[in-house]
Formats: C-alpha cells, sequence, structure tokens
C-alpha cells in the first residue's frame, strides 16, 4: 500500500477515535482506558509476523517475548475489561432480594430535579 | 500458510478494524458497553486467525507456544485480580503491549532501507520504550511498591533533557545509516526517559498518567503498522491513540488539571506536594450512633465516596448501609465526583461490584443541585473533591478543580481516619463549619458500625 492512502486511513482513523469516545460519561472512563487498552494489544499481530520471519535465533527469541507480551496485553485487556462490565448491571426486573424490591419502589417518586449546576461553571 | 488471497486478508482486516471502533463505541454507554467489548476481543480474534492464513510464516509452533503462554500468565491474573487494585493490572497491560512494539520494531530494522520506515521504527522504539518504563512506574506507585508521593531530585529536568536530546540524535543517525546498535541506544534512552517522565507525578495524578501512557502505545502500535505495512495496527493503534488522547484530556479536565501541568507542575513546585500538617483546630467529632441517628431520620442522603473507602475496601459495607436506610424510607443517592477511588469511573465500578444498581450512582453535574435539598451528606473517605477551597480561594493548588458541593447540604458528616489534610495537603474549611459532624476511624470500620447503629434504630 502506497504511502498517501495509508496517511489517509490514518487520518481518517484520527477523526474516528476522537469521535466515537468524545460523549463517553465519566462513569465509563475506567472501562473505556481498559478497552482501548486491549485493543493495542493487536500488536500481536505485528509480532507474529516479526516471528514468522525470524531468521536466526535471537532475533526468535526477542520475537517470542513480544509475542508473549503482545498476548498478555490482548487477552488480559479484554479479561479485565469485561470483568469490569460485568458489574455494571442495571437493576433486575425480577428482585429477589428484599434490598431490589424495596429499593426500586423508592426510586420511582425518588427521581429528582434535572441538575442544573454545570460542574465547569461553579468550579471557578 | 498463505491460504487467504491480499483481497481475502485486507477484508478480513476491515472487518477486524469495524469491530475495534464498535468496540470503542459501545463502550461509550452502561447498556452496550459488555457487548461492545466482547466485539473488541472477537474481531482480536479474527485479525490472529488472519494473519496466520495469509502470511508466510515460519516456527509457527514456536509462535502458538509463546501465545499459550503469554494468555496463560495474563487471563488469570486479570479473572483473579481485586476490583480495587485492577488499575495497576491496566497499567502493567499497557506497559508490556508498549514493550512489545519496541521490540518488533527493533528486530524489523534490519529489513529496510527506506528512511521514512526507519522514522516510523525509531518513533515505535522511543514511545514504546517510554510507555513500558512509564507504566512499570505507575504499577509500582499504585501498587505502593514506592512512594505514591511526586519524586523530585534537582539534576532532573536536565537529566530528562538530556535524554531526550540524546534520544533525537540517536534516531537522526538511525535514519541516516540503519546502526542496529544505535537502536538498542535508543531503546535505553527511552526507558530512561519513560521512567523520568512518571517519577515526579503525584499519586492521585497517575491515572492520568495511564491513560497518557495508553494513548502512547497506541500511537506506538500505529507507527509499527506503517513499519510493517499493515493497515489493521494502522487503524487499531490510531484509534487507541485518538481517543486515548481525548480520554486523558476528558479526565485531566475533571480534576481541573492541565496534562503538562501534571507531568511538569512538580518541577515547578507546590503543584501536588502541601503540607501534612496536622490542624489542632477545634471540629465536633461523634460517634456511630449520632451519625446512625443523622441518617436514619433523614428523608433524603447523599453519600460521597472517596479514596478511603476504596483502600478500606469498604464499598460492600457502604452498599449495606444504603440498603439499611432505604429499607426505612430513606432516599440514598451516591455522588460520584469524577476522579473518585483511583481512577475516574473506579467508584462506580467499586460499588457496582458492591451491587449497587448504576442508576443510584450520580455524576457531578447530576447531583449538585441536589445538595441543597439533601438532609446528610455523607462523605466516606473523600477530602479534596468536596473542599469549597477549589471555587473561594484562588491561591490553593486545588483551585478551578469542580466539586461535589456538599456544604450545601443540610448536615455534613465526614468519616476520616485523621484530622491530615487530603492528597493535595489543603485544609478543608469544612470540617470546621457549624453543621459538620466527624467520625474519626478506618471508612469500613466506621461504616460497619453505623450500619450495626442504623439497624438497631
Amino acid at each position: 500500500m502506497d504511502g498517501v492512502a495509508l496517511l489517509t486511513i490514518t487520518v481518517l482513523a484520527v477523526f474516528v477515535g476522537f469521535e466515537v469516545v468524545s460523549k463517553v460519561s465519566s462513569t465509563l472512563h475506567t472501562p473505556l482506558m481498559s478497552g482501548a487498552n486491549a485493543i493495542h494489544g493487536i500488536i500481536l499481530v505485528g509480532a507474529i509476523i516479526v516471528a514468522g520471519q525470524a531468521a536466526d535465533g535471537w532475533t526468535l527469541a526477542l520475537a517470542l517475548v513480544a509475542v508473549v507480551l503482545a498476548t498478555a496485553n490482548l487477552v488480559g485487556g479484554f479479561v479485565v475489561t469485561d470483568r469490569m462490565l460485568e458489574m455494571f448491571r442495571g437493576r433486575p426486573s425480577t428482585g429477589s432480594g428484599t434490598r431490589r424490591s424495596l429499593s426500586s419502589s423508592k426510586r420511582a417518586r425518588g427521581t429528582v430535579a434535572p441538575a442544573s449546576t454545570d460542574p465547569k461553571e461553579s468550579g471557578r | 500458510m498463505t491460504i487467504l488471497s491480499p483481497t481475502w486478508t485486507a477484508i478480513l482486516y476491515l472487518v477486524a478494524a469495524v469491530c475495534f471502533i464498535l468496540a470503542l463505541k459501545g463502550l461509550s454507554s452502561p447498556k452496550t458497553a459488555r457487548r461492545g467489548n466482547l466485539i473488541g476481543a472477537a474481531g482480536a480474534l479474527v485479525a490472529v486467525i488472519t494473519v496466520f492464513l495469509s502470511t508466510k510464516l515460519d516456527n509457527i509452533p514456536w509462535i502458538l507456544a509463546a501465545i499459550a503462554v503469554g494468555a496463560a500468565i495474563a487471563a488469570p491474573v486479570a479473572r483473579r485480580v481485586q476490583m480495587t487494585q485492577m488499575p495497576q493490572l491496566v497499567a502493567l497491560f499497557n506497559g508490556v503491549g508498549g514493550g512489545a512494539a519496541a521490540l518488533v520494531a527493533l528486530l524489523e530494522l534490519p529489513h529496510t532501507d527506506d528512511p521514512w520506515v526507519r522514522l516510523a521504527i525509531v518513533f515505535t522504539l522511543l514511545v514504546g520504550a517510554i510507555s513500558f518504563s512509564g507504566s512499570l512506574v505507575t504499577f509500582a506507585k499504585l501498587q505502593e511498591l514506592m512512594t505514591t508521593r511526586p519524586v523530585v531530585f534537582a539534576g532532573l529536568p536536565v537529566l530528562m533533557g538530556l535524554a531526550l536530546l540524546a534520544a533525537i540524535v540517536a534516531s537522526g543517525f538511525i535514519i541516516a545509516t540503519g546502526a542496529g546498535w544505535l537502536a538498542v541506544v535508543l531503546l535505553v534512552l527511552g526507558l530512561v526517559t519513560g521512567v523520568l517522565l512518571v517519577l515526579p507525578v503525584g499519586g492521585a495524578d497517575v491515572p492520568i498518567v495511564i491513560s497518557l501512557l495508553n494513548a502512547f502505545t497506541g500511537l506506538a502500535v500505529a507507527a509499527s503498522g506503517l513499519v510493517l505495512g499493515n493497515v489493521l495496527l494502522v487503524v487499531a493503534g490510531t484509534l487507541v491513540g485518538a481517543s486515548g488522547t481525548i480520554l486523558t484530556r476528558a479526565m485531566a479536565s475533571a480534576m481541573g488539571r492541565s496534562v503538562s501541568g501534571i507531568l511538569f507542575g512538580a518541577f515547578r513546585g507546590g503543584s501536588t506536594a502541601g503540607s501534612t500538617d496536622v490542624s489542632d483546630r477545634p471540629v465536633r467529632s461523634s460517634s456511630a450512633e449520632d451519625v446512625a441517628v443523622l441518617l436514619g431520620y433523614a428523608q433524603r442522603v447523599i453519600i460521597v465516596p472517596g479514596y478511603g473507602l476504596a483502600v478500606a475496601q469498604g464499598q460492600h459495607t457502604v452498599a449495606e448501609l444504603q440498603a439499611a436506610l432505604e429499607a426505612r424510607g430513606t432516599e440514598v443517592v451516591f455522588a460520584i465526583h469524577p476522579v473518585a477511588g483511583r481512577m475516574p469511573g473506579h467508584m462506580n465500578v467499586l460499588l457496582a461490584e458492591a451491587n449497587v444498581p448504576y442508576e443510584s450512582l450520580k455524576e457531578m453535574s447530576e447531583v449538585n443541585g441536589e445538595f441543597k435539598q439533601a438532609d446528610v451528606a455523607l462523605v466516606v473517605g473523600a477530602n479534596d473533591v468536596v473542599n469549597p477551597a477549589a471555587k473561594s480561594t484562588p491561591g490553593s493548588p486545588i483551585y478551578g478543580m469542580p466539586i461535589l458541593e456538599v456544604e450545601d447540604a443540610r448536615q455534613v458528616v465526614f468519616l476520616k481516619r485523621s484530622m491530615r489534610p487530603g492528597f493535595a495537603g489543603i485544609e478543608n474549611e469544612l470540617l470546621y463549619e457549624p453543621q459538620t459532624t466527624l467520625l474519626f476511624g478506618d471508612a469500613k470500620d466506621s461504616l460497619a458500625k453505623v450500619l450495626t447503629a442504623v439497624k438497631a434504630l
């Protein structure tokens, strides 16, 4: 692929990257960081290519280290993100415990007026 | 094996790239986040299978063994890690990714004479190495293997300047000559720079640095894609680089800090280092039973959880307290400051783990207007994020940081370990106000005592 085509793709990817996360709530900052972290573990593809084309023992050894590190990044990243997100459950509709049903009936009347305070303004 | 034609390879890489975009998109909303992450994992699987089927590869048994080793190490750690320790694990995974990118670039150097490709190689080497060593230092800070306070010594800015200068010179020579030994020198310089970059950053700012290094690794991966001529690496790396940059800025602005202020503030002195003096001004401290009465007969309670709650692992106890109060008819919500916990959003994860439904977690902008109607604001292990000095004292290190306006509540109860100031090292005037009550002790112990007392009401 020629340079200009790669440059085009890179620039478009920058804009997509900016766009997809521009409106994320701070609630999800940590999982998003962790998820993005997992995605760059795809360097595994590069590590596999380098290891598969290694001509001598040293190169192969270093490339295999890269494969191990990249796999740890990729697999660990997705697993830890999944564990985090597993905990972001909404209120289950069938509350088996007393706590659930009690709190949901409470919430119905408890929803409060929308916030009027912008954090940026009030901070200054 | 080269079963797949270049066209099919390109199409499958495109599929993987779209999966990554959908993953990031999905992660922007709690409802779709988990599915988004799974789509990302599926995309990664497609990409890895594609590379095996489309490229002429030797050493396949070795490669598969290395993948097995990496997965066997990472998956159990990721499964078992305590949720409170998760930020440092993310830092560690980020670091090894950067290290892998640097190694890939190092090994590709002998295969090219193109100066543009060499430019991409030196970039990957340097940035990957910075990300690797920087992430290890953030890991050490969060794991408390070393001090969490900023580490600054006299020659640090000079040393850092020299390391960067040497790195630029070495890069120039590598681009001109392609000398392999210089690439190793550059790698070492990158590692040194990474350590020097993170050392002066204080504990509370470390999460922002993790996010920044995450973006760095993304850029290194994108550059390695240019080196290998692999479009998927370019797209995935750029996505992470761009989204990581935005995320870093969002986190920093939530703390009222600038990214450069965080990285270089300690050089100028006084940004995160405050006093740790203990004041002897009178405060009203109280017993768990009194606090239980305040809470138990309140209509509306807003709980403000902070770093201290995370450290004391009190998230389950605070969830039980919420349940006990709601059973009595008291309305309880949690007010989450964007940087509560050890990482932005970390507190949400901890409370979600304790089965607090995310509907009761209110963000700062949403909840700040509600403090006026709250009978009690219960501040558990938080200090700086509720310090009115951020609004009223222009000279204060936290001036300008958005805070939770707990001072508007009728009663404020602080669960604190001691009168020591918070991380920023500034006194909180709110502690001395007449509507404030303090209950000293470990957050989890105090919560347990209050919980028992509430149940006994």
